[in-house]
């Protein structure tokens, strides 16, 4: 499994103003990356250059060795899916028909679904514990249900890679875990390669094999989770002092935010750790 | 676990639903065949259509050159602007939206209101100048708000909302300015007149209609994932863009030919995809037929009222659409919501 997806020295402008700069990457089959960084650092430029949304000014973009600028969108579409940050739809569609919309790529002209499609949206439904909700009108989700429909979704399109937008900024603490359990034991069971924007660093930091971390359009650090969350790198990055420790149960970093009020007292007072 | 049949769109169901809407198309214009100020019976109309003469001449002429036509034409304009209603309302996110809204029915009606002015003829000079007029502006519209080959929605409504109102000021100049011979007809065009019908105008638009809904229903599918956000849609492998230039393109310009013909009937547009949508949900492989067909019965429905309430006078259609819609509409909207939600 070589052919990943493979970003080679990719830069891109928005109306002359560098948003990306020197971008080398590659996301591999199976494995859960995370990208982290402070707003405004290009993450979902990022994103949406990975999936050919937008076009690098510099730097290749390779999907399964061929350019995904040659590509076709649903060419695009079968192999690289992607789960919005939030999606609103007007109509009151149900769960069933918007998971078998990510079947879109894979049919012709031909209108209708056929069985096959039928059996994998139950089987990604199944995947994400949405089964029994098959039925119900999308207007009617709690937000955790609707990021499962969106991951089923994504499934259904039967992808090799899955990028997910901030796919828990919505979302409460139990339900923040679920998602990343969630997205960490699919890509393992279905061998996907998954890269996940977050801004809950300790939490993706407990899931993630590797983490990326962007600044003002460049990567700088990427590697396993304690090798990119330090204290100075992003005390630095996110100019914002923190704390990095170790989690005691799973040994990963933990991030502690400072509030101006503690670094008064570390200040003053020696901390007692 | 129930089975999948109900759940989903099948082709059965989209022909089950077609086939009983073209039922009542079908019943309804034989109503309408009957009515008017030479009485017909249903039997007579029936014997009639199976090519048996139980219907004298004098009748036999008023069916065929008059009343068929006129229904038949009425029929293809309420399938058209339902049509492209539903289409505009999903692509340009509003729930407003309708065929006309991006300046066709302005730009139409000043090459038509020219076309009076200059006393040509409603069979070929003045229809021919409302489709010319109709087309440029269309392409004004599209050609104005385009950036970088995307067509955004929201710089297209505002884009035809302008021009619309444009348009209008010199519409009311001509009305301001005309004699009352032709104020009449500038008015009846306004609000829609189907009494020109003729079956060479039938055979003009329907091969084109036909063709444009047969592309328009193979992007049934990439519709309803645009409901969900052009992104999403582009993620999930829908060339949006493609989607929509054919589909703006496609409908202007049948829109553009039956109202050449017809005159401005609002309304139909309007409301008949949100009945539909109403009735049948939010999924474009019924709504779209459903929808065609039900602006079709609405329309043959409100031309029959139109031309025998006040008989031997005639109401423009226009008055008879909102006259009859807008009660109807109010009643399913306050039973049913508007099925929108807003961000």
């Amino acid at each position: 499994m070589d052919a990943g997806l493979k970003l080679k020295a990719v830069s891109f402008s928005y109306d002359a103003q560098w948003c990306l700069k020197g971008i080398d990457f590659e996301l591999k089959g199976g494995e859960l990356v995370g990208m982290i960084g402070p707003n405004g650092s290009g993450k979902s430029t990022l994103l949406r250059i990975m999936d050919g949304l937008l076009k690098a000014d510099n730097g290749l973009v390779l999907l399964l060795n061929r350019p995904i600028s040659t590509l076709r969108r649903h060419e695009v579409a079968k192999q690289i899916a992607m789960v919005p940050q939030e999606t609103i739809f007007r109509f009151a569609f149900t769960v069933l028909e918007v998971v078998l919309m990510g079947r879109f790529a894979h049919r012709g002209l031909f209108p209708f679904e056929g069985k096959e499609d039928l059996e994998i949206a139950r089987e990604s439904m199944r995947l994400t514990g949405i089964l029994d909700l098959e039925r119900r009108s999308i207007h009617e989700l709690s937000g955790g249900e609707k990021q499962r429909m969106l991951i089923a979704r994504a499934l259904t399109q039967k992808a090799q890679f899955i990028l997910l937008d901030e796919p828990t900024s919505q979302l409460d603490i139990r339900h923040k875990v679920e998602i990343f359990e969630l997205i960490s034991s699919l890509a393992r069971s279905q061998g996907f390669g998954a890269m996940v924007v977050s801004h809950d660093i300790s939490l993706a930091a407990q899931y993630c094999h590797r983490m990326l971390l962007l600044n003002k359009g460049r990567i700088c650090g990427i590697g396993a989770p304690d090798e990119v969350v330090t204290t100075d790198t992003i005390s630095e990055v996110y100019q914002c002092p923190v704390l990095v420790d170790k989690n005691p149960i799973t040994q990963t970093p933990r991030v502690t935010v400072l509030s101006r009020r503690a670094e008064n007292n570390t200040a003053t007072k020696p901390l007692r750790w | 676990m129930r089975g999948a049949k109900d759940q989903i769109v099948t082709p059965l169901r989209v022909l089950s639903i077609g086939t009983s809407l073209s039922i009542v198309l079908i019943v309804v214009a034989l109503i309408s065949l009957s009515m008017g100020p030479a009485k017909v019976s249903l039997v007579d109309i029936l014997s009639w259509c199976a090519g048996m003469g139980s219907v004298d001449e004098t009748a036999s002429m008023i069916l065929a050159k008059i009343r068929l036509p006129r229904i038949l034409l009425a029929g293809l304009v309420g399938f058209t602007l339902s049509l492209g209603g539903v289409v505009f309302q999903v692509l340009l996110r509003n729930p407003l939206a309708e065929p006309f809204i991006l300046g066709i029915s302005s730009g139409a009606a000043i090459g038509a209101i020219g076309g009076i002015v200059l006393g040509l003829g409603f069979t070929v000079g003045v229809p021919l100048l409302a489709f010319l007029s109709a087309l440029g502006t269309i392409l004004l519209v599209m050609g104005i708000s385009s950036r970088h080959g995307g067509l955004e929605s929201s710089t297209l409504l505002l884009t035809g909302v302008i021009v619309n109102a444009f348009f209008t000021a010199i519409i009311m100049f001509f009305i301001a300015t005309a004699s009352d011979s032709r104020l009449h007809s500038m008015l009846f065009w306004l609000y829609g007149d189907l009494s020109q019908s003729k079956y060479i105008q039938l055979s003009i638009c329907l091969p084109l209609v036909l063709i444009v809904s047969g592309v328009i229903y193979l992007f049934s599918r990439h519709l309803n994932l645009i409901v969900g956000g052009e992104q999403s849609a582009l993620h999930m492998g829908v060339e949006v863009e493609l989607v929509k230039w054919v589909s703006f393109i496609g409908i202007s310009l049948i829109t553009g030919v039956v109202v050449s013909f017809s005159g401005i009937i609002g309304f139909v547009g309007l409301i008949v995809p949100h009945l539909m949508r109403m009735i049948l949900g939010p999924d474009h492989r019924v709504l779209l037929p459903a929808s065609a067909l039900g602006g079709a019965v609405f329309l043959i429905a409100a031309d029959t009222v139109a031309r025998t309430i006040i008989s031997p006078s005639e109401l423009p259609v226009g008055v008879i659409t909102a006259f009859l819609g807008a009660p109807f509409f109010i009643y399913l909207l306050k039973k049913r919501g508007s099925q929108w939600t807003q961000d």
